[in-house]
């Protein structure tokens, strides 16, 4: 793993984060550490503002919410939205990303590709692929990144049962190479992997 | 993030704008063609008689110009709100500033600099005196890097609102009006006879301005923008 992290292990600090959404109070009191090692499930119901809190621990949210939350390591974000240009092929998307990660060798992302079965579909215009396709274009940045803390909103979303034993894979790899999984998600997580759950009504961290 | 990196990234950023420009042509034709369509309207409005047409060219294809700038600022940020390249982007290591910069680039290189290379064929649809077209081409490819980096700062700031056409024109014509009065200005003074170089010179200074300084407004704007 490159990029860090404090000697303590602390990928990620956040202290009493509350939010507040049209004269509701989503959460509050809301406080954690993630360290190296660590896989947190963020739960809740529908509109408990899960991903209004990931977006809060991304930085993606600077207003509107008390608290304050540290990096101390760099971060790959994966949001509801796949950030795949339908006119560029899945190699130029993940060759050109946005994101700004370092320089990726062709090797390195075809392998990424047919890591997520996307194998033969490199150069085809996204445009041609379907939704769930394009979920796994996203999903391939999994196995380029060299960020130690991984933030996944919803990641098993529109992924069908093979996808998502491969990804459960890639997270363990991760999680025993020392990186920090901070995840929200419906479906139950079946990792063989100490998971801590993150209640949003009661804040607590188990 | 070291500067080399950050160049890298910018290059990259700029290159992937490009593409995705030119694997939409139409895209790129429709401001051209805008203003050739407005250009032909003025001859109908005005009356054909050359004389009135060639005095009121200055000012007429300025305006034309900043209107068809003014259509295709709008969609900047646009598809990369919609399809979440925008978040992944605010959340880039590099700073915002120079990927905004990448970003108000490569949409000056697909429109503005198209207009100001096909500026003396409209300049010769109303009658301009060739002499004055060096002056308009010149102001054109300085003055349209202006309305980009301001259109961007429209752009990013109503990127987030459903309709933000109406907007945004609201928001930045006012800005333009000085590149407006410059550059209409330099195509005058050439008509005249008079030296362009000194309205050109003021037209690159309001450039150097925007370039340090529109970049801020547009980070900003785009920060606001995606925190919803």
């Amino acid at each position: 793993m490159t990029d860090g992290g404090a000697a303590d292990g602390v990928l990620l600090s956040a202290s009493g984060l509350s939010l507040e959404r049209g004269g509701r109070e989503l959460f509050s009191g809301i406080s954690l550490q993630l360290r190296r090692g660590q896989l947190v499930q963020i739960e809740g119901a529908n509109g408990a503002g899960k991903t209004s809190l990931l977006r809060i621990l991304a930085g993606l949210s600077r207003y509107g919410f008390a608290g304050h939350v540290e990096h101390r390591a760099a971060q790959l974000f994966l949001g509801h939205q796949s950030a795949v240009k339908g006119l560029l092929t899945p190699r130029e998307n993940l060759a050109w990303h946005v994101a700004g990660e370092a320089d990726f060798s062709a090797a390195e992302i075809d392998a990424a590709l047919a890591a997520v079965n996307l194998y033969g579909y490199e150069d085809v215009p996204s445009h041609a692929l379907s939704a769930g396709q394009h979920r796994r274009v996203n999903l391939a940045r999994l196995y380029l990144s060299r960020a130690p803390l991984w933030l996944l909103d919803e990641p098993f979303t529109a992924i069908d049962r093979a996808g998502v034993g491969a990804l459960e894979v890639r997270l363990l790899q991760h999680l025993e190479q020392g990186g920090g999984v901070l995840l929200t998600s419906h479906q139950p997580v079946t990792l063989a992997y100490p998971l801590l759950r993150l209640d949003l009504a009661t804040g607590t961290l188990q | 993030m070291t500067p080399a990196a950050t160049v890298t990234f910018c290059l990259r950023l700029l290159r992937r704008q490009l593409v995705l420009g030119l694997r939409r042509p139409v895209e790129l034709g429709n401001p051209l063609l805008f203003f050739a369509m407005v250009v032909a309207l003025f001859p109908l409005g005005l009356g054909p008689a050359p004389d009135t047409l060639a005095a009121f060219a200055p000012g007429i294809l300025w305006i034309v110009a900043l209107l068809s700038n003014l259509l295709t600022s709008d969609a900047v940020f646009r598809s990369d709100l919609e399809d979440g390249s925008l978040e992944q982007l605010l959340l880039a290591p590099q700073p915002l500033y120079f990927s905004a910069l990448a970003y108000v680039l490569a949409h000056w290189l697909l429109t503005g600099l198209l207009l100001g290379l096909a500026s003396p064929l409209f300049a010769l649809m109303l009658g301009l005196a060739p002499g004055a077209i060096p002056a308009l081409a010149a102001s054109l490819l300085l003055g349209t890097a202006v309305l980009s980096l301001i259109g961007g700062i429209g752009a990013a700031l109503t990127v987030g609102l459903k309709r933000g056409g109406m907007l945004i024109s609201l928001l930045i014509l006012p800005f333009y009006m000085p590149v407006l009065i410059f550059g209409s200005g330099a195509v005058q003074a050439a008509l005249n006879g008079n030296p362009a170089g000194p309205f050109l010179a003021i037209l690159g200074a309001l450039l150097c301005m925007s370039i340090a300084l529109a970049p801020m407004a547009i980070a900003a704007g785009l920060r606001i923008s995606v925190d919803t």
